[in-house]
């Protein structure tokens, strides 16, 4: 009943309108940021981008676990698949890697590593999808979160990546870890996300 | 002969404390969210002008979008309800938990929601609601109403809120350290998120082409209620729509700019159904309600630009009424520019008390030059004075004019009067014993009177 009612308000109201607007119509020019892409190459720019929002960019797994020692994590969840490229290289530097994310123990995971399906340079955002994302919470509970994506595919552009959204149910763009300025708006991090977000290049 | 507006009492008992706290807390970050649009644009106002011409694009054909909409979402796997008011709102929700037996939920920021006053319908429905965005979160806390749209905790200071903790349950201690406030939220609420059946949030766009819900949140706190959750319910204004995906582009670039200063959101998140087969986390069921509750009021009214907005919270924090007065002062939830315009039509059954809103406003125009949607607020407000005067509104400041009119028409009572009021300058007006008047005065400072100068200048420069 509300559906009708609705549509006939709708309809009533733009009746009386003498004119209807046209869809401006836009170029990607106009709303791509060009200081904020840059000349560089996209990696370059999305490194620029992501650390303006405090992000990290790694390129080896010798980064990421300095990082994990230095903040003194030593227990987390890695996506089976990156295993063999990540995962073990953790394990053989003595941290403790589970295959599998148990929501019931969502405490003990310090750090979680999952699959990013790209990037974008001119905001410096990570490009999660859930349909290749082993378990969206293990990239979302733990403070240290290690998104592990290749330099190819980095998208230059928002234009670029809205168009590239498929069909995936659920795709979320991560610019930088969890925040709030809330509380007299000082700018706290890892409010309910991680703390520390890392975009791990493997190349 | 009303004597003083409410938004006028509000801004004079207004404690010093709270004051302050808008007062900085709107203040504050105005160069960054300016500078994020100009260093990054050559030209910020086409983007606003672009970005405003596809919302009245959009709502002028919002009927076909509309539809599009619902076909869009359905193909997806999504329910769709249609909300017409308030009641029918909270109705779909309820009947979609209580069908499903579902008591206990999480929910995300959403204004639509404070509209329909929705916690506590379900409250007193039995059902568990709580807020996860952290200021939302201590609102909820205090049984207080959100006075920002961007940050609804904007009037208190940490102090308060380490009590709230403390009075709450939330820490056995006092402690107002904002890292540590935010810390004990973050422990407090996952051991919730994980315990939730459901999940109900709003939506900032729906892209009528996919029927992509996009959700913005810095905290992650929408994405952390889903996850767990077993039902996803979508509580979003039917004015939310945008024709395509690629439109996005325009808005996500202007939303994050013009709210905060970043050129995104923390987490843009799009959804368009429930979970994919398969995986382990999210939601099995997405219900989108779309709700009306006056929208199509504020469409057939002369004011439907202000339907254009994208709830950023950049013509509050310009404001300087809103900085002195506060959110509250606007009686909804939304204060501000954006509020004296919206409050008064959408809840159109109300405009009679809500008739001072537009009226509170020197017309300086900051609002609508920050609106990343080009909205001309100035001239909205006009409108509603003048819809308020033709609706006969009594509203302080209506002088009895005929007093005047004799004046103005007659020369000789017009000469005597502007030099016999020269003696009012040596006269305690101020402290006369006249209520309209001293009303007036509370508020204003009266200069010197001059009256009648002119004439005697022309009268000894014709003799000369």
């Amino acid at each position: 009943m509300s559906r009708d009612t609705i549509f006939s308000k709708i309809r009533s109201a733009i009746s009386e309108l003498d004119c209807k607007a046209e869809h401006p119509g836009f170029e990607d020019d106009t709303i791509v940021s060009s200081s904020r892409l840059g000349s560089d190459s996209p990696k370059a720019a999305f490194k620029r981008n992501f650390e303006a929002v405090n992000g990290r960019v790694m390129n080896s797994c010798d980064e990421v676990v300095a990082l994990l020692h230095e903040q003194g994590q030593t227990h987390g969840y890695c996506d089976p698949e990156l295993m063999e490229s990540v995962g073990q290289r953790l394990v053989d530097a003595g941290l403790e890697v589970e295959t599998s994310y148990d929501r019931e123990r969502y405490d003990d995971y310090a750090f979680g590593i999952t699959r990013a399906t790209g990037a974008i340079a001119e905001s410096g955002s990570l490009i999660l999808d859930d349909a290749k994302t082993s378990d969206r919470l293990a990239a979302l509970s733990p403070w240290v979160h290690v998104a592990v994506l290749r330099e190819s595919e980095i998208l230059r552009t928002i234009p670029e990546a809205l168009g590239r959204l498929n069909t995936s149910r659920n795709i979320i763009w991560a610019t930088g870890p969890s925040k709030t300025a809330d509380v007299e708006g000082i700018l706290i991090e890892g409010v309910h996300g991680p703390g520390e977000q890392i975009a791990l290049f493997v190349d | 002969m009303v004597n003083r507006q409410p938004i006028d009492v509000y801004a004079h008992d207004i404690g010093e404390e709270k004051q302050a706290s808008v007062l900085s807390g709107s203040a504050s970050s105005t160069e960054k969210r300016l500078s994020a649009l100009f260093n990054d644009y050559d030209d910020p106002n086409a983007l606003r002008k672009l970005a405003g011409g596809i919302k009245d694009h959009t709502l002028h054909h919002l009927d076909r979008y509309l539809e599009q909409t619902e076909a869009s979402l359905k193909r997806n796997g999504g329910h769709v309800h249609f909300a017409d008011t308030a009641d029918d709102a909270r109705e779909a929700v309820l009947s979609i938990l209580k069908e499903r037996e579902l008591t206990r939920l999480t929910k995300s920021k959403s204004m639509a929601s404070e509209e329909i006053h929705l916690n506590d319908y379900l409250t007193e429905q039995g059902i568990e609601v709580l807020e996860s965005d952290l200021g939302e979160f201590i609102i909820q806390l205090d049984g207080d109403t959100p006075s920002h749209i961007v940050r609804p905790i904007i009037h208190k200071n940490r102090r308060e809120i380490a009590r709230s903790f403390q009075r709450g349950g939330i820490a056995t201690d006092y402690n107002d350290d904002p890292e540590t406030i935010t810390r004990r939220a973050r422990v407090h609420l996952r051991e919730k998120y994980m315990q939730a059946e459901a999940v109900i949030t709003g939506g900032n766009f729906i892209s009528a082409e996919s029927g992509r819900v996009v959700l913005v949140t810095n905290e992650g706190n929408s994405r952390f209620g889903m996850a767990p959750s077993r039902v996803h319910i979508a509580l979003v204004g039917i004015e939310k729509l945008v024709p395509t995906d690629r439109d996005l582009a325009v808005f996500l670039n202007l939303l994050g700019r013009s709210a905060t200063g970043q050129q995104l959101t923390v987490y843009t998140e799009f959804i368009s159904g429930p979970k994919d087969e398969g995986q382990p986390s999210g939601p099995e069921e997405m219900h989108v309600v779309l709700m009306n509750n006056g929208r199509t009021d504020v469409l057939a009214s002369n004011c439907r630009e202000i339907l254009r907005c994208i709830r950023c919270s950049a013509c509050q924090n310009v404001c300087p009424v809103y900085r002195q007065a506060s959110g509250h002062a606007y009686r909804s939830p939304y204060g501000g520019p954006v509020g004296a315009v919206l409050s008064p039509i959408l809840f159109g059954d109300k405009f009679p008390e809500l008739a001072d809103l537009p009226k509170a406003s020197s017309l300086c125009g900051a609002c609508n030059e920050v609106c990343p949607v080009d909205i001309p607020i100035p001239d909205l407000l006009l409108r509603l004075r003048d819809k308020a005067k033709r609706e006969h509104i009594p509203q302080p400041g209506d002088l009895p004019m005929a007093p005047f009119a004799t004046l103005a028409t007659s020369p000789a009572i017009w000469r005597t009067a502007m030099t016999m009021s020269k003696a009012m300058n040596h006269l305690p007006i101020h402290v006369a014993p006249v209520r309209p008047l001293q009303d007036w005065l509370g508020q204003r400072t009266l200069p010197d009177w001059h009256g009648g100068d002119f004439r005697k200048w022309l009268k000894s420069r014709r003799e000369n």
